[in-house]
Order: C-alpha cells, then structure tokens, then sequence
C-alpha cells in the first residue's frame, strides 16, 4: 500500500485490485457474490470463484421439481429445467469473475494465503469465501458402497444435479424404490419418482414424519395423505442393510430381519457440512465452521464463510432463507460498505414441494410454554390441520396441513412479529370481512416476501415502478416466487396492490382481452352495433387511441369468427402460428400433424395412408396420443401442405381453441357391458361439431356404461349410457392442469336429443366465457342450476336462438388442411428459421 | 478508426412479407427476421428468439413487439430489447429502398 499525501501528476495505472476467492459455487456462493457486486464489489476485487461441480450456479431448491417434473407431458410453458440456472456462465464473463468450475480446492495455506486445487493449481487470495454448503449423509451400513468412492449402482444421494439427472435415467429402466429417511428432503425424492410410476416405499426410523418440522398429529394427517397417493410407509423401523445382487442394488433389509426387493435406494438421511478443507486448514469447526456475527471465521480475520458450512451462535442453517441474510451481512462487511453490519440469526420457515400434498411449517412447532397460546385446527376428514402458537402476542410458530392457502399472511406476521388479530381464530380462516389485500398494501417495503430468493416488498414495487406490468413480468425480473412457490400468493397481492393501488381491484381482470378495456358482453355488443368484422378494425374502433395490441389478437380472432360465422374478414396476421398454418409448432420450430379420427375409429385404409406418408416424409415420430388419434410429430413447415396431401384426411384441429375430440369406448357394438351406442354417437357428435373454434379448447366423450371407460366424467362434455336407453350429459369435467369431475346437466332418451344438447351447451360456452376459460373454471363460475335452467328448461327463451346460431357455425365449417392447399399469404408455408437444422426434437 | 463492414441484403420486393406479420430472410450469415406491423414501417431483429430458440418471424406482431411463439416473451421492433424477462435480441436496420427490402446487419 502505497500512502500518497498529494495529487499524483499523473494518473496512476489502475490500482492493483484486491483478491477476493470464492470455495464453493452454490447457492450461498453465489448470492455473496451478488450482494459483494451489487455494492460495487467488482470494481475493488479480482473475483476467482473455484466450484466443485462442473457447471455454472443453479437453483438447488428446484431439483425437487426437476426430478418430479420430468415425469409426465409439459402442462406448462414454463418448465423447471430451464429455469434451474440462477447465473449463467457468461454471467461470470461480463461481471469479470474467473470461474474454475469442476475445480475442487483441497487445502488453504493461511500463512502464505494461497489455495491448492485438486487440478494442481495455487492461487493467492487476499479476502477468502468459504461456501462450501453439505453434502448427504449415508449412515454407516452394508452394502452401500461399491468401493471407498462410488456408491452400490441403484443407490442414491438427493443433494446436487447429477443425483437428479442420475435417478431420472435409473427410474427409466426400475419399478420400486426404497427411500430412507422421510424427512422434507426424503418426501420430495419420494414423490419425484412416483410420479415416474415407479413404486415407493419411504422407510423412517421414528413414527412422525418430517420430525423436524412437525409433531405427531400434524405428520398423521401428512401420512395418510401420501399413503392416499399409493405412497408405501415403513415408519418406525430402520433399515440395516442394502442388499447387493450382481454388483446392483436388489432390496433392503430391516432392523427386524425382514426384507424388502427394490431396484433403487435413496438415502436421505440427513446432511453434513462439507468442512474437511476448513479442518485441514486449522479452522475452528464444530459441527460446522464456527463464526462470528460478521461471518467471519473465529480464527482468521480474511476468511469469511457463508451457508450451510457455516456454525454461528450454535446453529447450522439448511434452508436458504438464512444463507440470504448471511450473505448480505457478508458482503456489506467485506466490501466495507457498512463494517458495522452484524448477523444474529435467523427464524425459520419451510414448505414441503410435493403437488397435492400442502405442509408449511414456521417457527416453532408446539408451545414450549406455559403462558404460550396455541390455537388447532383439525378436519381430519378433509385431511386438513393447522396450528399456530403464540407468545406475547407475537407468532412464534405455525404448521398448515392440508390448506395452505393462510400461509402468506402468517409468513408476514411470523416475520414481521406483527400485532395480530384478538379473534386468533382469523389467522387460520376468513370470518367475514378479512381485508389481506390491505395488509399487501400496508407492509414496509423491506419485508422480505420471498424467502427463497430473498426478494423485498421494495424489490416487487420497483419492479412496477420501472413499467412491469404483471405479475409474471415482476416473478420473472426478480426470481420472486420461483423457489419453493409458498410465497406466490403474497408476491401477487404485493405487485397488484402496486400496479393498481391499494386494495382495488383491478378492473383489467375483467378485460376479455388485454388490450381493450372492456368486458366480453360490452365488447360483443359494440362489435355487433358498429358491424367490426376483422381484428383490425376492432382495434382500431375500440382500442385506446386505437392501437394494436399483441397479446389480444388470438382472442379478438376467436371471438370474430364465433360471432360472424359468415362475415367474418379473415386478417392472418390476427392468428396465432398454428391457426396460420394449421399445426402444433413444436419446440424447435417444425410442426404436428394430427388428422381427425372421428370417436378414435380408424381402418386399415387409413393406416396404410398414415404409415405411407410417415415412411415418405420420414417422420420423426409417430404416436397415438391421449385424444384417440394418430400424431405425426417434427414435420418442417414447407412439408405441411404435402403431408395434408398425402393424407387426404381433415384436420384433427389439435392445435387450435376449438372442438377437439371425441373419445370413445367400444359400447354396445362389441362389449358386454355396453348400454349405449357410445361408438356411434361419439363419432356423430365429432363429425357434426369438429373444428367449431371457441374461447378454449373443447374435449368430449363417450362411455356406453357408467364404468366410464372412455373417462367421460373428467372431460368438458361427456356422455355416459345409463340404463333404460338415457345418456347423462356431464359438463365441466377435467383431468389436465385441473382435476374436476363433471357436472351432469342434463339426462337425455335419444341420440338427436343428446346431439342437440350438447352443441346448445357448446354454443352458449362459445357465447359467454372469457378467453380461455375452460369448461372447468366455465361451470362453476355460470352454476349448475342456471346453466339447467338456461340450456335445458331454456328458462331464457333462447334455447332456437342457440341452437341455429350453433347450426350456422357447423354449415360454414370448411376443413382447414383442404382450403389451404393454395397460400393464402405469400411465404405461408416458408420455414421461419432458415439456418437451424431441423429437426432438433430426439427422434426415436 | 478501424472501417466498419456493414453486411447488407437486398431481399426483393416487400410484399413478400404480408402486412402485420413477419417473415425470415438470410443476411450473410446471420437468419434474420423482418417484421411488417399494420402501423407502417419495417423491423429487423435476429430470426432466432435468445430464450429457447423460437422462430421470432412466426410470432404475433403489434406495432411495438413482436411475441415469440413458443413462450410468449415479447421483444421490441426497434431495439430488440426484451421486457418479460429473457435476454435482448439484436436488431437491425430494414428499409424499402427503390420498392426492394434492404436489410443492414449494423446494430440500431
Ligand atoms: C399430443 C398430446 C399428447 C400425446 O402425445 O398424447 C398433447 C399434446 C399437447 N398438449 Fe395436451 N395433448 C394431448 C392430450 C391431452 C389431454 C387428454 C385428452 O385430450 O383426452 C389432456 C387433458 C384433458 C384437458 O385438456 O383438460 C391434455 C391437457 C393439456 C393441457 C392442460 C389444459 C388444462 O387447462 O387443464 C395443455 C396446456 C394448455 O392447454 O394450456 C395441453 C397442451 C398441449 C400442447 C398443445 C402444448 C402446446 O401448447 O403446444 C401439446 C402439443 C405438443 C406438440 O408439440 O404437438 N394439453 N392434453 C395429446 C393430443 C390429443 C389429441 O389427439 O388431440
Ligand atoms: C432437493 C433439495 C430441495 C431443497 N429444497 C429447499 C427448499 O424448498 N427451500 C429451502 O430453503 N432450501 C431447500 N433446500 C436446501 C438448499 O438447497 C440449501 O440450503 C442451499 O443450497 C445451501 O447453499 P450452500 O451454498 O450453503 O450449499 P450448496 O448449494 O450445496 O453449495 C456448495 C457448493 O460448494 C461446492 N464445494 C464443496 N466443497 C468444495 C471445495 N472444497 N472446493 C470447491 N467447491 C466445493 C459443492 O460442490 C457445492 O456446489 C433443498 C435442497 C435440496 C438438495
Ligand atoms: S364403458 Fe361400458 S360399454 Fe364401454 S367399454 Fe367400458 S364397460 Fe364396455
Ligand atoms: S423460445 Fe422464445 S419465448 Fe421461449
């Protein structure tokens, strides 16, 4: 250090920087760094960061998700894999970090301040980071370990990616697996793999589940929960040995001499901190790296630690709530920006991710006092059970099983110590006129609203300020929300209250489309008064200073040709890419090509076509999917119009907001069982309606019994043959995103009459929902009774009315694969990306 | 100074591409997609959405943004700069020049 006492003449050459390592690239890792850059931290050091695993930093919360959600179809747009990346690695590039990932330090000498890397490497350091988090725990047991480092093929640790990415490609080829230890960690790995349809057993040595969150009668109500889900449960025993067959694992043994056959272990027994280095080193650890209140190691002023490594005051933290609030002290000390800053621990909150299985859990988990007050709640029958504890009048804890839907404003009171309400009751439910939206508005702007990212109240409202303007545009600038998800509901009470002030609601919810200011009933009236046949023209009568509006094309679309079945101005640009073009776009771009297949009946004609075309044009996939059909999968778009040709099938309209498909069992033709002609009436009921588009996708069946074969129950309209000749006509059923059993509207005698009942229902969905409202959300908004009295008892007078407007759509139907054998703009059917090479999905 | 080599493609007649969509062309190397809105002018941004790879020239058009298809995140006509949350995508010049599309891969 130089001590300069006047202005230098000339400007000296840039100030060698201090160095500051980094030892662990993980969650906690990275956040300090963020915090040490976000207070100009890259301008003072030459950051050098070394990381175990050889990637860059990515969210090790999500690998739950990751592990569950790599099961079925994508229901989502959003998907986990892609988002597990917290920083990318041209993020170190532009932040000037030096990134040795793969790189695994295994010795700091702290006289002469350098780290040694298992690659050989020496590197000095001024400031050191250790942040070297856990890693799983494997008890001592036989038949774990294949040699001193590689674990028995089939058994499993639950801590990093390539765990996950290592059980997603066993579970591909395995049917049953052992999980031991059935804490937080152990659920989610169990509920991960079921939803592979693998079986699972989760084997945990005391009666109560996650013990360390929960007391007995809440982890009962938890219990039976997953055993409903066909989760097998072994509680209260212990698990011995792992038995090996040919070098893999074939089952475990119990405490008690029995045996259990599997295919897969996983062991989640705990974590221990990674503290060898720090030991080595000559740091004091206990049952982690002790610290001070600066996160300062209690032996060597230059090395900080931070994570689940680190001990202060006695505690070791494994959830990220607390790495946050370590990771803003650290670097609030090491770049000098406030020295006095002090860490003193921190409470904690956490959420099990299992879908369908809520348990949120703060603070402490049953009074521990006797002035303590502890309010229950339990309706065992519904499976719900909450708790909350309380100490002179602040919250001190909480467990929410079953009904979570309270946990926004108990993290807030829990974290905030807030003044609760006299009646306790209200912390739990809604009695009369609860005003959270208020509370939103009213929370200082340092309140930390998602715990796992460790976003503020201030942080979502600056957000707004700088123009996001919904919900997900705040979730997707500030991560908030995308940890564990237990914070979404705060999160978007949060940002509304910020876009449209306190309290009120915001009167754009009601919009049919975002960019006009009206509800549906309005904007059909002014639509038909004013006589607006094309998209433009709407926009321009009825949009604010008559602009155009992106995200309110399709459903202005839709709505038009519903309305003008005739009249209709077909603008193209108006269409989503798949009404252009009349195919599925895929995710690199080329197209699905699903003909219809009316009830799911097809002939040997027919598949001699499909067959011919898929070997022609070699597709990359065939598949019959959920719908009954035929899909041909990965076709280039200037292919399209060849392949309709080929065919000389119409189009299965598996891409649009319309009628999509009729499934049907086989019914009276050839089962036993069969009251109904199921076969023949699906087939009626899709030929006379396929195509007709609407507000959201429309999918019917047809079950000659009510064994329910075709699943009937759960569709948007399903038929179901009962006896005595009749069809139950169910509206509103579901089994996509949203499980709902249908509703029956009607119970009809002919096929003419359940014919006709279903297009009035059809017609009046298509008159009445917003965009994209499914039947599902339809129903239920509308009510049973008034849709019986509308549609069945035409209550209204408008049952004709309904009905011709519905047989208009059907007589100006044309098929879509036919009439667009020609362009209709130029470049239609040009490829839109024209140096990828196609295709990019796996072809099997 | 050092010169600066302006890419340029002439691309034809601008009807190829229909009012209000967007459709994609190759600039020397680079895949580039121009946009058409109903409120006038031409917009060029690279053809490939930076989030997953989306064909930008298939998306919906207003006359500020473009909406990938695939995700929905939408980028700006002018700038390519992204406000739903993804990377930007760079932006070129395009302009009608004697009735023909003239693209520049100079970024604007
Ligand atoms: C091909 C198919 C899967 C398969 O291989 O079997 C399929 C594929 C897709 N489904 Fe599906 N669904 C398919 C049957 C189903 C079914 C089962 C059924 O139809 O009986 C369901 C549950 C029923 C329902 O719709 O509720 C289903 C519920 C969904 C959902 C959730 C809808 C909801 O609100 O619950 C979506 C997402 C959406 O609509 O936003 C979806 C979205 C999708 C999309 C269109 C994703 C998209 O927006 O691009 C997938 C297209 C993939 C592609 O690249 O072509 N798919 N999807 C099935 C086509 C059936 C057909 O012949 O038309
Ligand atoms: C499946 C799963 C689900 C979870 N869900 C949640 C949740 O919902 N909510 C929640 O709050 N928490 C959750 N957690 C816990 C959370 O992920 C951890 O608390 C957090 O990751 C700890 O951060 P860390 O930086 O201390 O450790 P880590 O994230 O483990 O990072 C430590 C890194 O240091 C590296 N390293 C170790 N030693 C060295 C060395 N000598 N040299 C170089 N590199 C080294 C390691 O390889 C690792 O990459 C979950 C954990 C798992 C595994
Ligand atoms: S629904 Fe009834 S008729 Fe149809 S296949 Fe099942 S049992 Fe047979
Ligand atoms: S690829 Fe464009 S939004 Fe995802």
């Amino acid at each position: 250090m130089t001590q300069t006492a006047e202005r230098p003449d000339t400007p000296p050459s840039a100030p060698a920087r201090s160095r500051l390592v980094v030892v662990g690239n993980g969650m906690s890792g990275a956040r300090a760094l963020e915090e040490i850059l976000a207070r100009g931290g890259g301008d003072t050091f030459a950051i050098t960061v070394f990381g175990e695993e050889p990637y860059g930093n990515y969210n090790r919360i999500l690998l739950s998700e990751v592990l569950a959600n790599a099961a079925g179809e994508a229901v989502d747009n959003e998907d986990a894999d892609d988002e597990i990346y917290l920083n990318p690695l041209d993020w170190y590039d532009e932040n000037g970090i030096t990134l040795h990932a793969g790189v695994r330090i295994v010795r700091i000498d702290r006289p002469s301040k350098v780290v040694y890397g298992d690659d050989g490497s020496v590197t000095p350091y001024d400031t050191l980071v250790l942040a070297t988090g856990s890693r799983s725990f494997f008890p001592p047991m036989e038949g774990m370990w294949a040699s001193t480092t590689r674990l028995t093929p089939g058994v499993f640790g639950f801590r990093s990616l390539d765990d996950a990415t290592g059980m997603l490609e066993h579970v591909r080829e395995h049917r049953t697996a052992v999980v031991i230890g059935g804490g937080l960690l152990g659920l989610e790995a169990a509920a991960g793999l079921q939803a592979h349809g693998v079986a699972v057993h989760v084997v945990h040595p005391t009666e109560v589940l996650m013990n360390q969150q929960l007391e007995a009668e809440a982890s009962k109500v938890l219990r039976s929960k997953l055993q409903d889900m066909g989760m097998h449960m072994h509680l209260g025993v212990k698990t011995s040995e792992i038995l090996v067959e040919d070098g893999r694992v074939a089952g475990v043994r119990f405490t008690d001499g029995s045996d259990l056959a599997c295919d897969m272990v996983v062991v989640t027994a705990g974590i221990r901190p990674n503290i060898g280095l720090a030991m080595v080193s000559g740091l004091e650890t206990q049952r982690a790296i002790v610290v001070d209140d600066t996160m300062r190691s209690v032996d060597d002023d230059d090395i900080y630690v931070v994570g689940e490594c680190a001990q202060h005051r006695g505690e070791v933290y494994g959830v990220v709530g607390p790495l946050w609030e370590q990771a803003a002290v650290l670097a609030d000390v090491v770049t000098g920006t406030n020295p006095d800053a002090r860490y003193h621990g921190s409470r904690l909150a956490t959420k099990l991710k299992v879908a369908g299985v809520d348990v949120a859990q703060m603070g402490v988990k049953i009074p521990e006092r006797s002035s303590d007050e502890f309010v229950q709640f339990s309706e065992t029958g519904r499976g719900v059970y909450q708790t909350v504890v309380i100490r002179d009048g602040t919250l001190i804890g909480a467990t929410l099983v079953g009904d979570v839907s309270k946990v926004a404003a108990l993290t807030q009171a829990f974290d905030s110590r807030s003044a609760l309400p006299e009646e306790r009751v209200k912390l739990l439910f809604d009695l009369g006129s609860a005003d959270d939206g208020a509370a939103a508005a009213d929370l200082p702007d340092d309140t930390q609203i998602c715990n796992c990212n460790g976003v503020s109240k201030g942080d979502l409202v600056g957000c707004v300020e700088d123009g996001a303007e919904s919900v997900s545009a705040c979730m997707a600038a500030t991560r908030a929300g995308k940890g564990c998800g237990s914070c979404k509901g705060l999160v978007k009470e949060v940002v509304e209250a910020a876009l449209g002030g306190a309290g009120r609601e915001d009167p754009a919810d009601s919009y049919y489309v975002p960019g006009i200011p009206m509800d549906k009933p309005t904007l059909m009236r002014e639509i038909r008064s004013r006589g607006l046949t094309s998209v433009s023209a709407v926009f321009e009568a009825l949009a604010p200073e008559g602009r155009d509006h992106v995200g309110s094309k399709m459903g202005l679309t839709a709505l038009l040709r519903m309305m003008w079945p005739h009249e209709f101005v077909d603008e193209r640009d108006g269409r989503f890419i798949n009404d252009r073009v009349h195919a599925n776009i895929q995710r690199d771009g080329t197209f699905s090509v699903v003909p219809r297949m009316s009830g799911g009946v097809t002939s040997p004609d027919q598949l001699r076509r499909i067959a011919d075309v898929a070997e022609k044009h070699e597709i990359p996939m065939v598949k019959l999917t959920g719908g009954q059909r035929i899909d041909l999968l990965g076709v280039p778009k200037e292919k399209l119009q060849e392949v309709w040709a080929d065919l000389d099938m119409p189009s299965g309209w598996a891409y649009g907001k319309s009628f999509r498909t009729v499934k049907t069992c086989v019914g009276t033709d050839f089962c036993r069982f069969g009251l109904g002609d199921s076969t023949q009436l699906g087939i009626d009921i899709e030929e006379t309606y396929k195509g007709i588009e609407g507000p959201a996708k429309m999918k019917l069946a047809v079950s000659g019994c009510p064994r329910n074969c075709a699943e009937s129950m759960v569709k948007d309209v399903g038929l179901v043959a009962v006896e005595g000749g009749s069809w139950q006509i169910y509206v509103g059923g579901a089994a996509g995103a949203t499980i709902r059993k249908g509703d029956i509207l009607a119970t009809v005698d002919s096929h003419e009459e359940a014919l006709r009942i279903t297009g009035r229902f059809l017609q009046y969905y298509r008159e009445n929902a917003n965009w994209l409202e499914r039947t599902y959300d339809f129903v239920p908004r509308m009510g049973l009774e008034y849709l019986q009295a509308v549609i069945v008892d035409d209550s209204e007078g408008i049952a004709a009315d309904l009905d011709a407007r519905m047989q208009e759509a059907v007589d100006a139907y044309v098929d879509p694969w036919a009439s667009d054998q020609t362009e209709r703009t130029p470049g239609q059917f040009h490829d839109a990306l024209p140096l990828v090479p196609l295709p990019q999905v796996p072809v099997r | 100074m050092s010169s600066v080599d302006v890419v340029e493609g002439r691309l034809g007649p601008v009807d190829q591409i229909p009012v209000g969509e967007g459709r994609a062309f190759l600039v020397g190397d680079e895949p580039v997609a121009v946009f058409r809105p109903r409120s006038g002018g031409l917009h060029a941004l690279r053809a490939i959405c930076p989030h997953r790879g989306g064909p930008l020239a298939d998306g919906l058009v207003d006359g500020e943004v473009v909406m990938c298809p695939l995700h929905n995140h939408q980028f700006s006509l002018v700038d390519g700069s992204c406000a739903t949350g993804t990377d930007d995508v760079a932006a070129y010049s395009a302009a009608e020049e004697d009735g023909e599309l003239v693209v520049r891969l100079r970024h604007t």
